[in-house]
């Protein structure tokens, strides 16, 4: 990184980075920070942030996610700006967390404040930073993308990410049947009942592996491990990144589950 | 009526391992999807017309007491009976008191899930009536002895095949020898069966689309036209529908019938549509002598106060199921009773007890594709995520998935304490990976490592890796 611009010249971003890139791939956030960095901005990460708290939403345990919701709105609201890596976190930051904590007016009131500032990442950078046309990545492959249902479905993130991969040099998108269709991931889902997962999962991977491409990207890393674990498992040779991996051009490290020295 | 909610995960294991129903279901999802999305392409501004149909909808609901008196009004002045019902027993003591008064043997019907909903082919058979089920998908379950799987489909379970040894062994004593027959030829073979009941039948059972206050009309709507025939032929007719079907206005229920038929199978209008009004009058060439209408709450009401009452909207399509990867996996039985997909997994709960129907809420992945295709725009993930709030508070969750929960809380709300975990746990798991970078096993991890790899951590947490660049770089 040469930039040596000061920092408080530029608006400042803070990261929500979420739990799964934290604990398991610190790739994508470091691929974030990058394109939020290039799109001109100075990015801040709140140490204190864990979980989004959408295990405890989804599973009906409403005190404790508004525990959690009351923990990241105080955490992220001195910020003009919070991307999320993650449609399904953004998603749960915008649209549940007002409805969470509509018991209490001035938490609701903190929560609808924080929605409207918080973007997921590749939306943020087509319809806010305006740097769509100038990515300069390189990426020689052909992908396909799945489109994760709270990011399509909640935030209506179908077109940013094609969007921007569109610029990415050497790359050609090859969309599969049925894009929109779940991957049978969905949080605690897939460990609950593994059998209907495992149908689901093993659907979208026959669909990717119809197009061809050699590469699966997607924009939540849930739903990139799920199709890259049993990708793995069925021996199908389709490497996954995600999105942000591709567009910063930091994909010089493994694909999700690959082996390190490869 | 089969009644095994509780069953939900043996029936779902049992039902991803049928070859049979995974080839019919297979062959229908595709088939109600791409007629769907024709139908609603080919029509200027569908969403315009959902927002309507979800205005008429909150509208009905929210005057349903007047509305409801109004069609009882209507009706009995076309010279029909109302009967009310507060619940499935009710209902069926009603029809069987009405069935006996025709001194009826033999009744025909066509397809009302709240036929199914309460029970009555079990309680008509068990009174020694005679029940032929004369929509062509009830009838092969009918000589399947199987519950429907679909609410618009109820035999979409059955392959041709399937469908080709039930018509040999019923209507051909086995002798036909199970040859594979072309649909049409089985279609009219049905009919051939058929005509003659609908011609002795006493009475005839119909559901109801929807219940016009206004002119005290039925609305019923078939590709068949076997309603029409079950009404108008016999002495008697019992149509049976749930309070919520009720719409002020003729107008009001002909943009529904638009919606429902695009919804449902993709068709602008069903082949057939009627409006009842009553018995036969003077002058008509056919009809019944009698009319009754049959009207059910069974948690109706309750519904209506709370806060589910968005689920009664619902005007019975099928495209939330058509739309669910998760009823395209395991079909319509596995959710054990009359509705199935994602509107049965907010309805079984709400009619029979959350206690008894502990899955129906969770074995959804909330990826809300139901909800984008739902004609009167019920937020079928929200109502599911609703019900597994309720679950939680009284109770009803599974004491290692509650523990779970908190022990994951209990970290995620103490982040100091959190990270130096995390990047423990982290630390160890990278090293039992032994750099390759994924598991094909993990004891503590076994529903996700059963069907598919687990992807190992990096090294260090992104907080650790951040932290450390942040001071070389001196951000
Ligand atoms: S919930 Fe909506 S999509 Fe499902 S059957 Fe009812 S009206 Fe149709």
């Amino acid at each position: 990184m040469t930039d040596t611009t000061p920092t408080r010249e530029k608006p400042i971003v803070a990261l929500f980075a979420t739990c799964l890139v934290d604990l398991f791939r610190p790739n994508v956030g470091l691929a974030t920070v990058r394109l939020l960095e290039q799109a001109g901005f100075a990015v801040e990460v709140p140490q204190q942030q864990t979980c989004c708290g959408q295990p405890a939403y989804n599973s009906g345990d409403d005190d404790r996610a508004a525990a959690l919701a009351r923990q990241v709105i105080r955490q992220f609201e001195r910020y003009s700006y919070v991307v999320v890596p993650s449609g399904s976190c953004a998603g749960t930051i915008i649209t549940h967390y007002p409805e969470l904590l509509r018991g209490d007016k001035e938490w609701q009131d903190a929560a609808y404040r924080l929605a409207e500032r918080t973007w997921e990442l590749t939306r943020f950078l087509t319809e806010v930073s305006g740097q769509q046309t100038e990515v300069p990545a390189e990426y020689a492959g052909r992908i396909t993308y799945h489109d994760s249902c709270s990011g399509l479905r909640e935030l209506n993130i179908r077109q940013q990410p094609r969007t921007l991969l569109s610029a990415v040099k050497g790359l050609e998108l090859v969309e599969m049947e049925e894009r929109d269709t779940c991957c049978g991931f969905g949080g605690t889902f897939c460990i609950k009942y593994p059998e209907i997962s495992e149908r689901m999962v093993s659907n979208k991977v026959e669909a990717i592996r119809q197009t061809g491409a050699e590469t699966l990207l997607a924009g939540d890393l849930g739903c990139l491990m799920n199709m890259a674990g049993r990708m793995q498992r069925l021996n199908v040779p389709v490497r996954a990144y995600h999105v942000a991996e591709v567009l910063a051009g930091m994909t010089d490290v493994p694909a999700i589950g690959e082996e390190e020295n490869r | 009526m089969q009644f095994s909610p509780q069953q939900f995960k043996p029936q779902a294991r049992a039902a991803l391992q049928d070859q049979d129903l995974q080839q019919a279901l297979s062959r229908a999802k595709s088939g109600f999807i791409d007629k769907r999305r024709v139908a609603v392409e080919a029509f200027d501004d569908f969403e315009a017309l959902r927002e309507r149909g979800k205005r008429i909808r909150n509208h009905a609901l929210e005057h349903m007491d007047i509305y409801l008196e109004r069609l009882e009004a209507q009706v009995q002045a076309a010279g029909g009976h109302v009967h009310w019902a507060e619940d499935a027993e009710q209902a069926r003591a009603i029809i069987l008191e009405l069935c006996h008064k025709a001194s009826a043997k033999r009744v025909t019907k066509s397809k009302t899930m709240v036929g199914e909903e309460i029970g009555i082919n079990e309680a008509m058979e068990a009174d020694g009536l005679e029940v032929v089920e004369t929509d062509l998908g009830e009838y092969i379950i009918q000589l399947a002895e199987e519950p429907p799987s679909h609410i618009i489909a109820p035999a979409i379970h059955k392959t041709r095949q399937q469908i080709t040894e039930l018509f040999d062994r019923y209507h051909h004593r086995g002798e036909l020898k199970k040859k594979l027959r072309e649909i049409p030829e089985l279609v009219n073979e049905a009919r051939e069966v058929l005509r003659e009941k609908f011609l002795t039948a006493d009475v005839g059972i119909t559901g109801a689309n929807f219940l016009i206050a206004e002119t005290g009309s039925i609305a019923l709507v078939t590709n068949e036209g076997n309603a029409d025939l079950t009404h108008t032929l016999p002495r008697m007719h019992i149509s049976i529908s749930g309070i919520d079907k009720v719409v002020p206005t003729l107008e009001d229920a002909s943009t529904l019938l638009r919606l429902l038929a695009r919804s449902a199978t993709g068709q602008e209008m069903s082949t057939y549509t009627t409006f009842v009004n009553g018995p036969r009058r003077d002058g008509d060439p056919d009809g019944p002598d009698e009319f009754h209408l049959v009207l059910l709450d069974n948690g109706r009401t309750r519904m209506l106060q709370g806060q589910f009452r968005e689920m009664l909207r619902c005007i019975r399509c099928g495209a939330c199921m058509n739309h669910c990867p998760v009823y395209a996996a395991v079909g319509g039985h596995a959710y054990g009773w009359v509705y199935p997909g994602p509107m049965g997994s907010v309805l079984t709960p709400l009619i029979v007890g959350l206690d008894k129907t502990r899955d129906l809420p969770h074995a959804c992945t909330l990826n809300g594709r139901c909800a984008s295709v739902c004609p009167v725009k019920i937020p079928l993930p929200k109502l599911l995520r609703q019900l597994r709030s309720e679950q939680y508070r009284e109770g009803l969750m599974d004491s290692r998935n509650r523990l779970g929960l908190a022990f994951w809380g209990f970290f995620a709300t103490r982040p100091r304490l959190y990270h130096t975990a995390a990047g423990l746990a982290i630390r160890v798991l990278h090293a039992l990976s032994r750099g390759r970078g994924r598991f094909r096993r993990l004891p503590m991890a076994a529903g996700w490592t059963g069907s598919r790899d687990l992807p190992a951590p990096s090294r260090r947490t992104f907080q650790q890796v951040w932290k450390q660049q942040s001071k070389e770089r001196g951000r």
